[in-house]
């Protein structure tokens, strides 16, 4: 180890030493608003040291972890996600009565994962991430507590993290088995070697048990059971956070090791890969036309974004098209990150506890119906709603759009245009609830509750107006998300 | 019969025996003892394989403190009883098929296609001696140190986490 | 004789097999968790057969497996706490109790 080695996974470094600091700070803080405050800071510095770090190409630790255009755009949007978690957070633990510090430390952990996933260049360290990431997740899922669906979501959603990470990790052994290494590119040395043989069926056995696994963590159909009851259960400034967060870590790593070291497997896998999309994209939409509850609307809303991204890595195995395909995904990824988190801020502002129930009862204000008459009583919040649904939907004029747009043309370059018209076809079957939230909102009476919070009120207008003003200039971002498409390790 | 060959198929039947009575037991504490069994077997073939330091680990980290947690846990919420008749009607054979699809599909890949003839590589002076433990720390503290490290922190958030979940309600004004 | 590579494979499968089936057919927590800490157990199979028969001058495989024995310790402390507040309120830890196949 040298201090270039640290010096490459600084942000990182700088972010873990801060959570733990954080932790033991904590202990002689009265008001957790300074807590969430050190942590908020201790999250933009991550994100400014890392906006420093961009254009640099390194690898350290022995090749075990690389430093190159894509972690450095995936480790600003980590912090930058980060953030707005604790943003609609903070006022929501008060109101809810479960402010503890640890929810910030925890925060800033899962983030810590996160981005050491965007770093891995070795399976060994795409394992040890997914775990770092996914821990402090199934604890904040149950942060709630005495909230028994809080808890409960925590359950289901540690024993299908648990499950899925078997798969992960046994399709790693046998990666391992099939080339004799780990490292991503020891992986593509000992493919193009040619040396092994029968062996290579091992590797693509171990290529779809990863794909599985990994399948779990991003919500694919058919592993996508689990997504609506956690969503549901879990505290919604935590889905928020989960939604975006685990969701991008777990498309970043699939991107990285299919793009550098599976490209020889496209044969297998793309077909794989075609049918898991279009499934995703189908259930996820049709079955989210049934939901009233718009936490578990959003939550199958979630499951069909992830069969777009998933749409992406169709052109993952022709040289022309890689740069695009990873480009396409990490825009939409931004796309849906801004987008969902400002949707979630909206429900998180109807979101209250029930007054008839006891302090161990689920909260309400969740149905869509409870959406009604917003559009007269907070205007700006309810065009904000309107913008996000917009967006999701893939309307103009939002990013929405022109991440589905990129999203196509790579599908559509990759030879692929059944699997485009399909996304077409589904985001046409999605307009009919995202619009019907809409209409709820403005033709509907009624006199919801909502809560008016600094922080809440600055996400969702920041994320509607950064989801609008983006789609008019939408080329910085698609630069920067193109330079992040060229990985090297 | 030669004797390795003897204790393989013993121990493999043993491995399979344990791990189908974990499965079949209707007491937790029972399949958890199943499982201990089945640590302690798989640790064997790990002395099998020339590889001490991981079938002392199994030995103390797995069958040892895992499982007496697990033990622990169980005896302490006094949640012995595993009801029978418990899957869902669609479930078992849905289960059963998965199963059983996977391991037909990984014994014919593995036998008929993917032929894994790796001879047994000679022994070195390094099995079975202080030598093997020397490169297996130098291993770890040189190119597996960043996951060394990632480690450590993996155990500080895990035990955050328990104390969160677990910590008196006291704490939570209410 | 020696013992050929693909038969710690065929352990290692059955064993992984026994835990997935356990995973998908049981309802109760800890009896899930069991079955994963099983299939968790079949991957250390794999990679200590893997390093024996075609690495055995580097210790990745081995390290690889220790490193796997810390993970699982992680995970099953915030499962079984995870599993402790579970059951504090509810007095059950039976998945179907508490929805966990409401899928």
């Amino acid at each position: 180890m040298t201090p270039s080695d640290l010096l490459s996974i600084l942000p990182l470094l700088v972010l873990v030493v801060w959570a733990c600091a954080l932790l033991l700070v904590d202990l002689w803080l009265k008001r957790k608003g300074v807590t969430a405050f050190l942590a908020a800071l201790g999250l933009a510095l991550t994100a400014g040291l890392a906006l420093a770090q961009a254009g640099e190409e390194t690898t350290a630790f022995g090749g075990m972890v690389a430093l190159d255009g894509f972690a450095s755009f995936l480790n600003v949007l980590f912090p930058l996600s980060g953030l707005l978690g604790i943003a609609v957070a903070y006022g929501y633990l008060k109101r809810m009565n479960i402010e503890r510090g640890e929810y910030y430390s925890l925060l800033l952990f899962s983030t810590a994962g996160m981005m050491l996933m965007a770093h891995a260049a070795d399976l060994v360290v795409v394992f040890l991430a997914l775990e770092f990431l996914s821990l402090p997740l199934y604890v904040l899922a149950a942060f709630a507590r005495p909230r028994l669906d809080s808890e409960e979501a925590g359950l289901k959603y540690f024993l299908l993290g648990a499950f899925a990470s078997a798969f992960v990790i046994y399709g790693i052994a046998l990666i391992y088995g099939a080339t004799g290494t780990t490292s991503l590119s020891g992986i593509v040395a000992a493919i193009e070697a040619g040396s092994l043989g029968t062996s290579g069926l091992l590797l693509t056995i171990g290529a779809a048990l990863f794909l599985v696994g990994f399948g779990f963590k991003v919500a694919a159909v058919p592993f996508h059971m689990w997504t609506p009851d956690v969503y549901h259960g879990a505290p919604t400034p935590v889905t928020a956070f989960m939604a975006v967060g685990a969701k991008a870590a777990g498309f970043a790593a699939l991107l990285r090791v299919f793009v550098t070291a599976f490209p020889a497997l496209d044969a297998d896998l793309t077909p794989v890969v075609w049918v898991l999309a279009a499934l995703t994209m189908f259930v996820g939409n049709v079955v989210a036309i049934a939901q009233t509850n718009i936490k578990r609307m959003l939550a199958y809303s979630s499951i069909a974004h992830a069969g777009y991204i998933l749409m992406a890595f169709v052109a993952f195995g022709n040289p022309a098209t890689r740069a695009d395909a990873v480009a396409s995904a990490l825009f939409y990824l931004v796309t849906y990150a801004l987008t969902s988190y400002g949707a979630w801020a909206a429900v998180i502002a109807l979101e209250k506890q029930d007054p008839s129930a006891g302090s161990g009862q689920a909260a309400s204000g969740l149905e869509i119906n409870d959406f009604a008459g917003l559009g007269r009583r907070r205007p700006a919040l309810a065009a904000a709603m309107t913008v996000f649904m917009l967006s999701l939907t893939g309307m103009p004029p939002t990013l929405g759009l022109v991440g589905k747009f990129y999203l196509f043309r790579t599908v559509i370059e990759a030879g692929q245009v059944w699997l485009a018209v399909i996304g077409v076809l589904t985001s046409l079957i999605s307009a009919y609830y995202y619009l019907r939230v809409v209409v709820v909102m403005y033709m509907r009476e009624g006199a919801p509750e909502t809560t008016r919070e600094p922080w809440l009120d600055f996400t969702w207008a920041v994320s509607a107006l950064a989801t609008v003003i983006l789609s008019f200039l939408p080329m910085a971002l698609f630069a920067w998300a193109s330079a992040a498409g060229v990985m090297g390790f | 019969m030669d004797f390795t060959l003897l204790l393989f198929f013993l121990l493999a039947a043993t491995a399979v025996a344990t791990a189908l009575g974990l499965l079949l037991s209707r007491n937790a504490v029972y399949a958890a003892l199943f499982l201990v069994l089945n640590f302690a077997t798989v640790a064997v073939f790990y002395l099998l394989l020339g590889a001490p330091f991981v079938a002392m680990t199994q030995v103390t980290v797995y069958a040892g403190a895992i499982m007496v947690l697990f033990l622990f846990v169980i005896m302490l919420l006094g949640a012995e009883k595993l009801p029978k008749g418990e899957a869902l009607p669609w479930q078992r054979p849905l289960a059963i098929g998965a199963a059983v699809i996977l391991f037909a599909e990984a014994v014919y890949l593995l036998v008929q296609r993917v032929r894994l003839t790796a001879a047994l590589p000679d022994p070195g002076t390094w099995e079975n001696s202080m030598e093997s433990l020397r490169q297996m720390a130098g291993m770890l503290f040189t190119d597996y140190l960043l996951p060394f490290e990632v480690t450590s922190l993996l155990l500080l958030v895990a035990m955050i986490g328990a104390i969160v979940l677990t910590k008196g309600e006291r704490a939570v004004r209410s | 004789m020696s013992i050929p590579l693909s038969w710690y494979l065929l352990l290692s499968v059955a064993l992984f097999c026994v835990g997935l089936f356990g995973v998908l057919s049981r309802r109760n927590a800890i009896a899930i968790l069991l079955s994963v800490e099983l299939m968790l157990n079949a991957v250390n199979i794999n990679l200590v057969a893997f390093w024996r028969y075609l690495d055995p001058a580097r210790m990745a495989g081995q390290a690889f497996a220790v490193i796997v024995f810390a993970v699982a310790a992680a995970e099953v402390a915030v499962g079984l706490a995870l599993i402790i507040a579970v059951y504090r309120r509810r007095k059950t830890v039976v998945a179907d109790e508490i929805d966990l196949m409401k899928w």
